[in-house]
């Protein structure tokens, strides 16, 4: 039986099978914050299909007592379409890893994003392949040691978020797996958000690739190498908050508070932009040049894929009647034969 | 071919209408001359007329191949009849060219003396030159084995419509219907239906239709008063079983299937796809039946299509995904994952000429192998094969009954010669159909828990539906244990999944109908055994031998994975067994490896059906090798 949706809580989403990744991996904290986020969303809990790729990752579903399914290398994004246009009341979440999504996966995920299908699309970005333990991966930064990199990976890394409003998404965030407030903050607006949502978490993996976002997740470092983007709001960062991004030209510099420069100088956030301009100029900030943003950098409206296909269904029936085997069968020249 | 006579006065000259019992036409031109319109025009008037049709396009891979030149030739043929025929024909008797190129590669196919209907007005230098003619063909004499008809079909076309505001381009692409109006008047066919579907189609644009009815008049007319025609022929209705017909090619009787078995099931369809020839015409189709509530999704690549099946399928859809061989290769690890997660999908391959991209417009059965067995690890699905363009309607709801009742993936296999030709479809009673039971469980099975891989008498899992309170469950790839569906690596659990999931496939048989045999089911001197669309050729060859008093028999398959029950013993019951297929010897290499039988292979692997006299003659010569037995 469903269960009355106020009762719901964290727990009733726990799966019965045992976590197994390793002690100290980011994914448990993303895990938990979904699972806290998932009983606030008015949903009830037969209602919502995690579907996933492979990776450490995309181990996912099987973690959360919900509808799910595991699926194969990269295209989380298609099976999830599937099951979002037959059943566009269900809330379908995408699982995926900066392998799975952007690797093989690329082609997937770019559709997935430009046809707005409602899917929350969760990007776990460790910069590394945890699954088949330490390959670089396409998130890897230039020059990447890793064991099929001994000499340094040679191609230069994607960035995540501007691939996503590259396809034109409609939604797109980011967070980081221990900032637990704003992960859930995070998840919350992706949840309410209709149409594809994308979110990049930075994931620490701690056996690969320990550390790769500590100047964003660390308590000592993170103030002043990240910005957290809020609607409406100058972009102020720093310890005591005595730093902004201001736009030279099309060019955002760091700028000091205080003395001459005044909050209104600064670049003001407009994640509802109908243009994706700024959410795309914002997403060209990157360590260790810049604080890199936190938070959603785009949020604007547009029907949804399967709104849109299912509409069409409706269309069809107003204008033509329900069909019938009679009608599907007589169709076109027919004959008798006596 | 045996005539009866009849006089007609037409105009001043006298007319013979000899009376014939079968006739093959071929339409040849360039893509752009209309060669397919007019041989649907000719097939459907056929069809309504009463004769028994059977037709074969071939066109060009390119879509504008150079104007005249051998690649661009599009041909059509039609074999219609008086009779029960179930193949479109191996000897063209009348042949249709409108210019150089169809001719250099089509005559080969006209019989000696058959009739030679060519467009005049094409055959000047440079079109000549296009197909590599040194010198025109009509002059030199080498077409004296046939009768020759030179018609001037643009000046035909052009005199028709004098004073028509249409370009004289626009005029031009009538000229298929001058022609089509000259053979109808060569085989008394009826103008109606195809007047009437002119104004159908160019309602809306008068000068149009204006300027193809005027054409196909002129045509017939021409016949009708020209001097130089003094015999035509008619081939009376056939015998056919009454009812309610209407032509289908074999994409369109799978699109109508797949939707008649999602209303028998109550469910609707989900056609997930990428476009590819020849499979693109199921997602034209069935893009067209919104109103039966047909979700198509044109995906971004073949694996996003067959995995959007999958998603499709464990939401509750009666999930489909359509391609050609190059796309089946993209899906085989979605195949293993729809396996893994036991999920009813069907898959339909449109086989055409391989390897890699092959030859995308012509016919193969070279995947074969690729259905039954192009998958990683242990990966057994259902493989089926319609024999007929009707047939594929029969098929796809056959598919989607084994799909749902065991839970599986189900491969549907058609190709490129099925998919475009096209018969006569004797309208189903609706209640002829049979009905598909699907269960939804709604309760947990388990004491406490719902258990996603609790199978029943025929090893299906439960289809539970994500949105059913406490049935929350993952699927996925890895494997699972049995019954639980939990994360699995036991190595105990693995032989016992791998040797269920191929006993649930094997288990298929009991539910399939018997054999049947053409010809001794009790055994004899030669079996012809076949699979998809070798049924018509294969058929009427044994029907020759046979009437000529070899003891020879056929059978064909429509189930290839599993085989029927009693496929084993009836090869068993004969002294040898023939295997034609169009690729080098697939079933045959199963059928040997399964029964242990010393099948021989007739391979054709030409892009090209058989033709009914490759069979007849091996099947002599395996007679001749059995002591003149
Ligand atoms: C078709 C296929 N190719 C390769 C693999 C091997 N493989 C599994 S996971 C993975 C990379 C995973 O990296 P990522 O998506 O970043 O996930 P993570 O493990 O880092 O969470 C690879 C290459 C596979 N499972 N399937
Ligand atoms: S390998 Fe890395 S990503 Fe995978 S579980 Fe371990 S810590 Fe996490
Ligand atoms: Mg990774």
């Amino acid at each position: 039986m469903s269960q009355a949706l106020t009762q719901l809580t964290a727990k009733d989403f726990a799966s019965d099978q045992e976590t197994r990744w390793c002690p100290g991996c980011g994914d448990y904290s993303i895990l938990a914050q979904v699972k806290k986020v998932l009983p606030t969303l008015d949903t009830p809990r037969e209602k919502f299909v995690f579907v996933s790729g492979i990776g450490c990752s995309s181990r996912f579903p099987y973690y959360v007592n919900t509808y799910g399914v595991h699926s194969i290398h990269g295209r989380a994004p298609a099976v999830a379409t599937g099951v979002k246009m037959v059943r566009p009341d269900l809330s379908v979440w995408v699982i995926t890893g900066d392998g799975d999504a952007l690797s093989i996966g690329g082609n997937h995920l770019l559709h997935a994003i430009r046809r707005n299908i409602d899917l929350k699309i969760v990007l776990f970005n460790n910069r590394i392949y945890g699954l088949t333990k330490g390959q670089y991966s396409p998130t890897s930064e230039m020059g990447k040691k890793t064991k099929s990199t001994p000499m340094g990976s040679v191609d230069f890394p994607l960035h995540p978020i501007s691939v996503a409003i590259g396809a034109e998404a409609t939604f797109v965030a980011r967070s980081v797996d221990v900032h637990v407030k704003h992960l859930e903050d995070v998840l919350v607006r992706a949840a309410k958000h209709k149409g594809a949502a994308f979110v990049e978490v930075y994931q620490n993996c701690n056996i690969f690739n320990d550390l790769a976002f500590e100047y964003a997740a660390g308590k000592d470092t993170r103030d002043d190498h990240t910005v957290i983007l809020e609607h409406g709001k100058p972009l102020i960062f720093g310890k005591n908050r005595d730093k902004g991004i201001r736009l030279n030209g099309t060019t955002p510099e760091i700028v000091p508070l205080g003395g001459d420069i005044k909050e209104d100088d600064l670049l003001f956030h407009d994640e509802r932009a109908p243009e994706p301009t700024l959410a795309y100029l914002l997403s060209r900030m990157h360590h260790p040049e810049f604080p890199e943003p936190l938070g959603v950098f785009r949020a604007v409206q547009r029907p949804t894929y399967e709104a849109l296909a299912n509409q069409q269904i409706a269309t069809a029936r107003s204008q033509h009647g329900e069909g019938s085997l009679e009608t599907l069968f007589d169709d076109g020249e027919t004959w008798v034969v006596n | 071919m045996s005539a009866t006579t009849a006089a007609s006065a037409a105009a001043n000259k006298t007319v013979k209408t000899l009376e014939l019992d079968e006739i093959v036409v071929r339409f040849v031109g360039d893509s752009g001359d209309g060669m397919q319109l007019a041989g649907t025009q000719m097939t459907n008037t056929s069809a309504v007329f009463g004769n028994d049709v059977a037709t074969l396009p071939d066109f060009p891979a390119e879509i504008r191949a150079p104007a005249g030149s051998l690649a661009g030739v599009s041909g059509f043929q039609i074999n219609f009849s008086s009779h029960d025929i179930r193949t479109p024909g191996d000897q063209v008797n009348c042949l249709v060219a409108m210019n150089p190129a169809g001719l250099k590669s089509n005559i080969a196919d006209l019989e000696p003396g058959g009739i030679l209907l060519v467009n005049e007005d094409a055959f000047n230098k440079v079109n000549l030159q296009k197909a590599g003619y040194a010198a025109s063909p009509l002059d030199d004499g080498s077409l004296k084995g046939f009768r020759l008809f030179r018609v001037p079909l643009d000046k035909l076309t052009t005199e028709a419509n004098k004073g028509s505001s249409l370009t004289s381009r626009a005029l031009g692409r009538c000229r298929n219907f001058t022609a089509l109006g000259l053979v109808y008047w060569m085989f008394n066919r009826p103008l109606e239906e195809t007047l009437r579907w002119i104004d159908a189609k160019f309602g809306k644009k008068p000068e149009v239709a204006e300027a193809n009815r005027n054409a196909l008049k002129t045509g017939y007319y021409f016949g009708e008063t020209c001097e130089t025609f003094i015999e035509n022929y008619k081939v009376p209705k056939a015998r056919i079983t009454p009812g309610r017909y209407r032509k289908l090619t074999g994409n369109e009787a799978l699109a109508i299937g797949l939707v008649t078995a999602a209303r028998l099931a109550g469910k609707d369809v989900f056609y997930g796809t990428y476009p590819i020839t020849p499979a693109s015409d199921i997602l034209h189709q069935l893009s067209t039946y919104k109103n039966f509530g047909v979700l198509t999704f044109q995906a971004e690549d073949e694996i996003a299509a067959m995995t959007s099946v999958i998603g499709a399928a464990f939401a509750g859809a009666i999930a489909v995904t359509g391609t050609s061989g190059p796309g089946i290769a993209l899906k085989a690890e979605g195949i293993g994952l729809a396996v893994c997660t036991e999920l009813p999908v069907i898959i339909i391959n449109v086989q055409r000429g391989g390897p890699s991209t092959g030859l995308p417009t012509k016919t193969e059965q070279a995947d074969l192998l690729q259905a039954v067995c192009g998958r990683n690890g242990e990966c057994p699905v259902a493989v089926l094969a319609p024999n007929t363009p009707a047939d594929c309607f029969n098929m796809a709801i056959e598919a989607c009954r084994i799909a749902i009742e065991y839970m599986t993936p189900v491969m549907l296999l058609s190709d490129g010669y099925l998919a475009n030709g096209a018969e006569p479809w004797r309208i189903p009673d609706e209640k002829s159909l049979p009905h598909l039971k699907v269960i939804h469980p709604a309760r947990k099975n388990g004491e406490s828990e719902f258990l996603p891989y609790q199978r029943d008498a025929k090893l299906a899992r439960p289809w539970a539906l994500p949105g059913t309170p406490g049935l929350e469950h993952r699927i996925g790839g890895l494997e699972k244990e049995d019954v639980t569906g939990h994360v699995s690596y036991d190595p105990e659990n693995h032989e016992h999944m791998v040797k269920t999931r191929a006993a649930k496939i094997a288990g298929i048989a009991k539910s399939l109908p018997k054999l049947e045999v053409l010809g001794s089911p009790q055994g004899g001197d030669l079996l012809v055994i076949g699979w998809g669309s070798t049924y018509g050729a294969i058929t009427t060859a044994v029907e020759r031998c046979r009437a000529q008093g070899m003891d020879v028999s056929s059978v064909h398959l429509r189930y290839l994975n599993p085989f029927q029950q009693d496929l084993g013993d009836l090869l068993k019951r004969f002294k040898r067994v023939l295997c034609p297929e169009m690729n080098l010897g697939q079933l045959s290499k199963l059928l040997r490896a399964e029964f242990l039988v010393d099948v021989k292979s007739l391979s054709k692997v030409q892009g090209k059906p058989f033709m009914v006299r490759d069979i007849v003659t091996a099947i002599e010569t395996m007679m001749k090798g059995n002591n003149g037995r």
